[in-house]
């Protein structure tokens, strides 16, 4: 592979900025600025509040259920993520508290994934975490493996794991595609108590029908601050409510503008 | 320092890429292509070498403990037996690699994926329960859209298709959007979180 520096190229006819992409990078930049002003400067003069959650407050009956019945837990953040995804990034900081109690509780905790570059990092997530709660001789590394990077093999290779091992809880958390529904149905079978949740709009209706508890949408990435109670990460979230209220704003006025001028097209970007 | 270094790498390639997103210029979408596919690439490479070697590993100590052992031998000879005909033979034509592929490998997985719609199947009969209102409308709706969709739907009356696609297109599409905007709210803090630093549990934790 060549790494040359072709790309310094110097070609003058063309632009650097993309003039079609600034009403993009006006949102950019306003939501960084109120995400990093919420951040640092409101997180220590105000106290965080985050309206319960009923996936992630039954994360703690899921671990402690595993642990009454001497049976594993199996978490696996699907096969259309990879790490470059904040799906993945958010299911990986979900998968650090939930490692945290498997390994005061002394549960088996298994991740099969599609992809090595998320097994690498999920095994330096989950020893950490083993050692942050005083137990890193728990630590297995196998449990946390590489299956296969093909869609069916994984969810093949998943299936059998929940079928042998009989997981007492199971955690979908991550970008899932097609196999979202072979797993979620395979886990009902096996009888276990499953929290799903991704951002795939589609699979979302599945892992509703056929799981316990479905974090959705924007639950999913608050999960790290809801665990943790970290100030920093819950004041992000509350830039997240803040984003939320000026898109609100901002489509109400071009209803109402689309309402007397049915021509004018100003908000699409 | 095991924990600052990759935190400036990524807090510096992060950065790069949002500022290249909003260039047409031919050296930015070079640089970007050049970070996206031939860095990832390699760094894809090297951890495919660590995954398979704790792939063979896990799966001979399972066929020495003698757990699972027909599976693991299956799933072993796949590792070493579809690289080695590839090698031999090459992968294009009839090869021996095509033919496994496509006679084994292929059937295979559509095998795993037909299981979907006994799945669907067992899925919805659980789901659409009239148990409550908010369950008796979803299961109206999924009537509408089961009716709509078969060809008994258009033979009945044309006013069920055309119902059922005001479904698809205001309520469910409104309901899907409200949910995007959520997912790419999350998607931005998450990575702002990742890329100022705030948010290090991807480093093994250490928030």
């Amino acid at each position: 592979m060549v790494l040359s520096l072709a790309f310094f190229t110097f070609v003058p006819a063309v632009a650097w900025f993309d003039i079609s992409k600034l009403p993009v990078l006006i949102f950019a930049l306003i939501s960084i600025i109120i995400v990093l002003y919420t951040t640092f400067y409101k997180k220590s003069r105000e106290k965080f509040k985050v309206r319960e959650i009923a996936g992630l407050k039954a994360v703690e009956n899921a671990i402690g259920r595993a642990t009454e019945m001497a049976r594993p837990i199996l978490y696996t953040p699907g096969w259309g993520g990879d790490i470059q995804r904040p799906t993945t990034i958010a299911s990986l900081n979900i998968l650090s508290h939930i490692a945290e109690k498997t390994a005061r509780y002394n549960c088996d905790l298994i991740f099969p994934t599609h992809d090595p570059v998320i097994m690498s990092v999920a095994q330096e997530v989950v020893r950490e975490s083993y050692a942050r709660a005083g137990f890193i001789d728990r630590f297995k590394e196998d449990n946390i493996s590489y299956v296969t990077s093909s869609q069916f093999g994984y969810a093949a290779a998943v299936e059998g794991l929940i079928i042998r091992l009989k997981p007492a809880s199971i955690f979908l958390l991550g970008t899932f595609e097609a196999e979202s529904l072979i797993l979620a149905e395979t886990g009902n079978i096996a009888g276990a108590i499953q929290i799903a949740g991704t951002d795939s709009t589609i699979q979302l209706s599945f892992f509703i029908v056929a799981c316990d508890y479905t974090l959705i949408g924007e639950e999913l990435f608050a999960a790290s601050g809801y665990l943790s109670g970290d100030k920093s990460i819950l004041a992000s979230i509350r830039a997240q409510d803040i984003l939320k209220i000026i898109l609100f704003i901002f489509i109400i006025a071009a209803v109402i503008w689309a309402s007397f001028d049915p021509a004018a097209d100003w908000w699409l970007f | 320092m095991t924990r600052k270094i990759p935190q400036i790498v990524c807090a510096l390639f992060g950065v790069t890429l949002f500022v290249l997103y909003f260039s047409q210029h031919p050296s930015a979408k070079s640089l970007n292509l050049t970070i996206l596919n031939e860095y990832f690439q390699i760094i894809f490479a090297f951890t495919l070498l660590v995954g398979v070697v704790s792939f063979v590993k896990i799966n001979l100590k399972a066929v020495e403990r003698g757990e699972d052992r027909p599976y693991r031998i299956v799933s072993l000879l796949g590792v070493f037996v579809m690289p080695l005909l590839a090698l031999i033979w090459g992968i294009k034509g009839d090869a021996p690699f095509m033919w496994v592929f496509e006679n084994i490998q292929v059937p295979m997985q559509a095998t795993v994926f037909a299981l979907l719609a006994f799945f669907v199947a067992s899925a919805s009969f659980r789901g659409f329960r009239a148990r409550s209102v908010q369950a008796t409308i979803l299961l109206a709706a999924a009537l509408i859209m089961l009716i709509s969709r078969s060809s008994i739907g258009d033979m009945l009356t044309d006013e069920i298709p055309q119902f059922a696609d005001w479904i698809r297109s205001y309520p469910s599409m409104s309901a899907r959007r409200a949910i995007l905007i959520g997912i790419g709210l999350g998607s931005l803090t998450t990575s702002l979180r990742v890329i100022v630093g705030i948010e290090r549990t991807w480093l093994g934790g250490d928030k």
